[in-house]
């Protein structure tokens, strides 16, 4: 079975995503093979559905964003493994947030990550999981200067073995 | 969720899920379905031994296509969205 990856795509999108090939400056191959057992590894979870803890975190900017809609908050959330749904909010205009509320482990299933580590499939999670929102700025420098960076930093921190990124 | 464009971007490892946007690991409060989807991605985490290995999840997302395609999207478009609407309109 071959997934459809545009099956819930508005058609008149398909072009804004289908044949662009590489971002420009990113022509070469990454790889980095996976050198320890899962068992023994840490993992960390990275979501695009732009969560945030409600009482202590800002939510990401939407008000720029309606000002200028080619813009996309480029900061990131250290979301706690441990957070509970109800801490959790969304700042979000690309996609519906009923069930991302409802159920924040259809987007970063961290509590589902936990048992795993509980059950031995996996070492260990990341003390912090991270957030991002997912719409962003074509150019994406913000992304190549600072958040990304700061990212693999705090990941790194944590000894996290392994990332899984997680678009919403 | 669009595991073609995840390869043209070269990102070294990938699994496709069939599932709507907003909704990565699968429908809220489906741990099995939860489960397989994170279980996959810890697997070709590990377990790819190459470069832009693929694997897809053979799973069908249970709710008819039309309501799925409908309910992921937000109540009102998006300021790009809205723009781009704005623009074709003007220029038609």
């Amino acid at each position: 079975m071959i997934v459809d990856s545009f099956k819930f795509l508005p058609r008149t999108f398909r072009p804004l995503y289908e044949g662009r090939g590489v971002f420009p400056g990113e022509e070469a191959q990454v790889w980095a093979p996976f050198q320890k057992r899962l068992a023994e590894s840490r993992i960390a979870l990275l979501t695009s559905a732009g969560f945030h803890l409600k009482r202590s975190q800002p939510t990401f900017d939407l008000e720029r964003e309606q000002a200028n809609p080619d813009w996309g908050d480029p900061t990131w959330r250290a979301i706690p493994a441990g957070a509970m749904p109800d801490e959790l909010g969304i700042a979000h205009l690309h996609i519906n947030d009923e069930d991302l509320l409802a159920d924040p482990e259809i987007a970063l299933p961290m509590h589902l990550l936990s048992e795993l580590a509980t059950e031995g499939v996996v070492g260990g999670t990341a003390a912090e999981h991270v957030a991002v929102m997912g719409y962003q700025d074509r150019s994406l420098r913000d992304w190549r200067e600072r958040t990304a960076p700061e990212v693999i930093a705090h990941l790194r921190e944590q000894g996290v073995d392994g990332l899984i990124l997680a678009p919403a | 969720m669009m595991p073609s464009v995840a390869e043209e971007r070269l990102a070294p490892r990938i699994i496709g899920l069939e599932f709507p946007f907003g909704h990565a690991f699968g429908m809220p409060h489906d741990r099995v379905m939860q489960r397989r989807s994170l279980e996959l991605a810890l697997r070709v985490l590990a377990g790819a031994t190459k470069f832009a290995t693929r694997v897809d999840l053979d799973v069908e997302w249970p709710v008819p296509l039309r309501e799925a395609y409908r309910a992921w999207q937000p109540k009102e478009p998006s300021p790009i969205v809205r723009k781009l609407l704005e623009s074709r309109k003007s220029g038609a």
